[in-house]
């Protein structure tokens, strides 16, 4: 039996009201790949917490052994030292400073309490060969895409002579190229001999990369699969997951009645003055009524940028073009026309840009309709209330109460708060960028479900996606945008993904 | 022992509203020892809450401008300047108080208009912008007092603003029979809104509070108005500033808790880009928050002015300082988002309550200063650290 770098012994962490883990065993051999599965709140990035020292030793209970040794992290850098890295989903990196300096802050090469610049730049070179990234150590982060700086940090986290290296959903923001070369790093360093910890939602990627897997729900481990065992696959973790088969994915529609128009792009191109490029060339879209059109393609392709330029264009791009909404030409000044008119834009970033973390469920449900709970712009709270627990209701919002604090609630009971929000504006064209981006199975068809019966409704929706499963499942039409440009347009019975990335990719 | 258990369970879950309700009352008790209940003689507390009056309408407007993540530096000297402008209108121009008030009021928003472009349409920091603003009004007050130094009023209307009080029916007992009147209206009032709003959630089949607590809740809160209305009626009764700080401090609480606007002011401060996403102004929310700060300055200038029966070369000097302080221990929170208008009086007094008490003591000013300072960063570490065991 090969010999344990990481044991967790019967870790129980408590929140105020809740147990986040109960009695966790979480035991990874050295030089493995073990995948860390499990719905959203399952626990998987509180036990992470306890392991990088986020919680101090005192703040939980239980065992931290290490290579044979109890540990007792107080803070990060505890467990730095003991060779511990840990790359969080929201990247932590300096967006105005080098890649050099970001792989080194907080480990400066520096002697006598000076830094050397030039040692510095040597080093960080080593160390981006060892990624295989290829870009100069003086490009500052901010000029770089999501995948690279991704690289970026597990350069800085190499740089620390790492031995243990937790990702927490790398691939979350990734399109499917970055992912690949992703992976395929964490393999190249696991022939190095460093053993990898990845939380992640994609289970193509436990399936092709681990070596084990472990289950938790509900703050508990459920089982560890071993990969030689052939026990890594999808049924199999879906079921431990959510404790239930899921015969299908995606929720069928029985009957499609897709009518006229309601949208139309023609010849639009928007022009973001603050990169100095176009960011949409000359767009040609149509969406009709009762129909889910998906928008695939890789990130940077400007699938949300053409969302935001039709939707009362906040970020004040330069238009052109043509929008027609139910046949009519329309241009939007401000969002609050576009919503006006029946519209409605789900973002991606729901925690940047979505929600209002510090404020509760029920002000964040009601706040782009807030004339539909008052009269004469005066709030009626009572009848708020009542609509944001018909929301909790429906949509099935988990949370202690509607008075509930957003930024507390786990990604998937966002994403729900984020949608319950325009569907209170009852709009006629729902657009859903990454609808179900870092949640997990069980409310990934959750939501499906309620896209379903919003088309039942007579709603119309654009779904933008970066997941070509569910643009494939969901989708009645799917156009491929690559560049800024529509690439091209497949009917859904005709759509596979080799077709989607050739455009994609072209 | 199940209404002891309620009581703690509501304490804590609102442990930041009533912190500062908790220290005031504090504060209050420990100078009414130390001056032999001099603090809260009727005499006292009608000049505490007079001196506290022009800095109170700053905290409040002050609130809303932090709560949006901004800062208005200019308030002070704005106010300083608008005040001297009254004087003027009223003194060498000739113009009616009625007149004069409501003119002060416009200029005072056309200020903060102008603030407001600066910050909203340029995206000029509010911090520098306000601070130009600060300067130039500073310059704007030398000017016109420069030609004939402090500039007296003799309007007796004008300056029952500041000093006056609500004319008395009759006395009984020297006791000032409108003032008691008053008190008992608002009492009324207040017991009136508390019961409906009950019911109402009664009728929603919403959780309320249990009999017992919210009785406690009522007789505790009216006893407190009570209390100040009996002490103020052995006095002179409710004095005008009072009256004016009382009507503001309703209406913004009002617009702030009841309103959509309110709604979208506190939207925008937690995330002004999903505000933007949301449909909401942000510019305008913006303009509206500036422009209302500004206008709080003129009245606040005014107030001022009033008081001291005159416009002084460096009247304004120093307000934005005591209006952001007040607001902080108000519980207004640097990260933006959060802060009640209420919580800004009850900062205006306690920082109000300090001066004074401490005066009456006869404590040096030096000392006044860094306690005022301990008492300030005493109050944010508080913010921090409830908000901290929040998470």
């Amino acid at each position: 039996m090969a010999e344990k770098i990481l044991e967790m012994r019967h870790i129980t962490k408590e929140f105020p009201g809740v147990k986040a883990l109960d009695n966790v065993t979480f035991q990874v051999e050295k030089g493995e790949i073990h995948c860390l599965v499990g719905e959203n709140g399952a626990g998987k990035s509180t036990l992470m917490k306890v392991l990088s020292g986020v919680y101090p030793y005192g703040e939980y209970d239980g065992d931290i052994v290490i290579n044979g040794e109890v540990q007792q992290f107080n803070t990060i850098n505890d467990s730095e030292k003991a060779g511990i890295a840990i790359i969080y989903q929201e990247l932590a990196l300096f967006p105005d400073l080098p890649v050099y300096e970001n792989i080194y802050i907080g480990n400066e090469v520096k002697e006598k309490g000076i830094i050397n610049w030039n040692q510095t730049i040597l080093k960080s070179k080593e160390m981006l060969r060892k990624v295989n990234l290829k870009v100069k150590p003086e490009t500052l982060i901010k000029d770089l895409g999501v995948g690279k700086q991704q690289l970026v940090e597990i350069a800085k986290a190499l740089s620390k002579n790492v031995q243990l290296l937790i990702l927490d959903e790398p691939t979350a923001a990734l399109n499917e190229d970055d992912s690949e070369n992703l992976l395929e790093l964490i393999l190249a360093l696991k022939a190095e001999g460093i053993t990898c910890i990845m939380i992640t939602h994609k289970l193509k990627e436990v399936v092709t990369i681990a070596d084990k897997a472990t289950v938790l729900r509900d703050g508990q481990t459920i089982c560890t699969l071993d990969a030689k065992k052939g026990e890594v696959n999808e049924r199999t973790i879906i079921k431990n997951m959510v404790g239930r088969e899921l015969s299908d994915i995606y929720p069928k529609r029985p009957e499609k009645a897709i009518g006229e128009p309601v949208l139309e792009l023609k010849d639009w191109s928007a022009y973001d003055q603050q990169l100095g490029r176009h960011v949409v060339k000359k767009a040609d879209i149509q969406l009709r009524k009762g129909e889910i059109i998906g928008l695939a393609g890789l990130m940077g392709s400007g699938r949300t940028e053409l969302a935001l330029s039709m939707f009362g264009n906040p970020k004040n791009y330069k238009l052109k073009g043509t929008l027609l909404i139910n046949d009519k030409e329309t241009h939007f000044k401000h969002t609050s026309d576009a919503i006006k008119a029946g519209l409605a834009y789900v973002t991606e970033d729901r925690k940047g840009n979505g929600l209002f973390l510090a404020q509760n469920i029920t002000s964040n449900i009601t706040v782009a309709n807030l004339n539909g709970v008052s009269s004469n712009g005066i709030i009626n709270m009572n009848e708020e209330v009542t609509v944001a627990e018909s929301y909790k209701q429906s949509i099935q919002i988990k949370s202690s109460s509607i008075n509930q604090l957003v930024g507390k609630l786990s990604g998937g009971n966002q994403q729900k708060v984020s949608l319950s929000k325009w569907l209170f504006v009852s709009p006629d064209i729902l657009i859903l960028d990454e609808p179900t981006r870092g949640i997990d199975v069980g409310a990934k068809f959750e939501i499906y479900t309620v896209m379903n019966e919003l088309i039942d409704r007579g709603m119309s929706i654009i779904m933008i996606s970066s997941e070509l499963g569910e643009v494939l499942g969901m989708s009645d039409r799917i156009y491929v945008m690559a560049e800024g440009k529509i690439k091209g347009e497949i009917a859904a019975e005709e759509a596979d993904q080799e077709k989607i990335m050739e455009l994609a990719t072209q | 022992m199940k209404m002891i258990n309620e009581a703690k369970a509501l304490i804590k879950e609102n442990i930041r509203d009533y912190g500062m309700f908790i220290a005031l009352f504090a504060i209050v008790v420990t100078f009414n020892l130390l001056t032999n209940g001099m603090f809260m003689s009727s005499r006292n507390v009608s000049n505490l809450l007079d001196s506290a009056g022009y800095i109170a309408v700053l905290a409040v407007g002050m609130t809303l401008v932090i709560v949006i993540q901004h800062i208005d530096l200019s308030v002070g000297y704005v106010a300083g300047f608008l005040g001297a402008v009254a004087a003027i209108l009223l003194m060498q121009q000739g113009w009616s108080v009625f007149l004069v008030i409501p003119v002060i009021l416009i200029l005072g928003i056309i200020i903060g208009l102008f603030n407001g472009f600066l910050i909203a349409q340029l995206g000029i920091p509010a911090f520098v912008a306000t601070l130009a603003a600060m300067l130039i009004f500073r310059g704007a007050l030398l000017q016109v007092t420069e030609g004939t130094g402090t500039i007296i009023v003799q309007n007796s209307f004008f300056n029952a603003i500041g000093n006056g009080y609500i004319p008395s029916l009759m006395e009984i007992n020297s006791v000032h029979v409108t003032t008691l009147l008053i008190g008992l209206i608002t009492i009324l009032f207040f017991v009136y809104g508390e019961i409906k709003t009950r019911a109402d959630r009664v009728n929603y089949n919403f959780e309320v509070v249990s009999v017992p607590i919210f009785v406690l809740k009522l007789v505790f809160i009216v006893a407190i108005i009570g209390y100040i209305t009996y002490v103020l009626a052995g006095y002179n009764g409710f004095s005008w500033t009072l009256i004016i700080v009382l009507v503001v401090t309703m209406i913004y609480h009002f617009i702030t808790s009841k309103t959509v606007l309110g709604r979208q002011i506190y939207a925008v401060g937690s995330n002004p880009e999903a505000a933007h996403l949301s449909g909401i102004n942000v510019k305008k929310v913006t303009y509206i928050v500036m422009g209302s700060m500004s206008m709080l300055a003129a009245l606040s200038g005014i107030m001022y002015t009033s008081r001291l029966q005159s416009a002084t070369t460096t009247a304004g000097m120093l307000f934005e300082l005591d209006a952001i302080a007040a607001a902080y221990v108000g519980g207004v929170s640097s990260a933006g988002g959060v802060g009640k208008v209420t919580g800004a009086i009850v900062g205006a007094i306690v920082m109000a309550s300090l001066t004074n008490g401490m005066n009456l003591m006869g404590v040096g000013i030096s000392y006044q200063y860094m306690i005022r300072g301990g008492v300030l960063a005493g109050a944010v570490i508080f913010d921090v650290l409830t908000r901290k065991r929040g998470k």
